[in-house]
């Protein structure tokens, strides 16, 4: 119907500075299209937690943010690249409490719980990519959550 | 108050309100930032002049708390207890607390309350108690 939409911003994570603003730059994205306040704040803390992914795991990368339109529904798509040496094992690294950077392992399936649609693509050695997308509350829209 | 240490512009302020640390953290907090807060809580600890009868982290004005920052929260309090010292956090937003949840971040070793004022009495330093210099530890 449609061809896919071209980004709409390409933000770099390469510093714990480049978290805060892509923190921002989703919070005013989301807001912009409608979100209520919970969903804008569920929907910018999995954006930390993938972006510190990309820059801690991944060696840094960039994140692509593409506003979507399908109808009437509104929705955000935010695409999290990184080079790094990828994911070995994807179930595991889904898993609660598993952790490799030190930190508390929410990030990867805490972030997947928080939106609506979650897509990893990892190939060891050449990088990972995820996906997430939000649409603004009170669409036709299925809610894909917890596994 | 007085004779504040010398610390980098960006860094977060811990005021002395009676013989309670005061922090109060606002906006987009940086992670260096709030690593640098954690330091700085515990020395201030370590070195005040009276014995530190607790410490009160508004986060009213925060408006996401993710892994990280819950992480480091949990560990302020983890390292003022060990220094003798409890710690609340006060004025998490409702968005943040349903959204900490749903990220399975429920941190059970902190001590929470709705605002500062509540902080403070859990605390055992009231607005009506003028703040005594040592706990009395009624409970």
């Amino acid at each position: 119907m449609h061809a896919p939409p071209a980004p709409t911003a390409r933000l770099p994570i390469a510093s714990d500075a480049d978290l805060a603003w892509v923190r921002q730059q989703v919070r005013q994205a989301a807001a912009g299209l409608g979100f209520g306040l919970v969903q804008q704040t569920k929907l910018v803390t999995a954006a930390s937690e993938l972006a510190r992914n990309t820059l801690v795991h991944g060696g840094g990368g960039h994140v692509e943010m593409t506003t979507l339109e399908e109808g009437a529904a509104r929705g955000l798509r935010l695409s999290f690249v990184d080079n790094g040496p990828g994911i070995r094992d994807v179930d595991l690294a889904m898993t609660d409490g598993y952790t490799t950077g030190g930190g508390l392992g929410m990030g990867l399936s805490g972030a997947k719980r928080l939106v609506q649609e979650f897509t990893l693509d990892s190939r060891p050695g050449e990088g990972t990519t995820v996906t997430v997308t939000d649409w603004a509350a009170g669409l036709p829209s299925p809610r894909t959550g917890a596994p | 108050m007085s004779g504040l240490p010398a610390t980098p512009a960006s860094s977060v302020p811990v005021l002395a309100l009676g013989d309670v640390l005061l922090v109060t953290l606002q906006g987009e907090l940086h992670d260096a930032t709030a690593e640098q807060l954690q330091d700085h809580i515990s020395h201030r600890i370590a070195h005040h002049p009276v014995p530190v009868g607790g410490v009160v982290i508004d986060i009213s004005g925060v408006e996401i708390v993710d892994s990280f920052l819950g992480r480091i929260l949990a560990e302020i309090a983890a390292n003022a207890r060990l220094l003798a010292t409890r710690t609340v956090v006060a004025g998490m937003r409702p968005a943040v607390a349903i959204t900490l949840v749903e990220l399975g971040l429920t941190l059970p070793g902190l001590v929470t309350a709705l605002d500062v004022d509540r902080a403070l009495s859990l605390l055992g330093r009231g607005p009506g108690s003028a703040a005594p210099a040592h706990p009395e530890g009624d409970a």
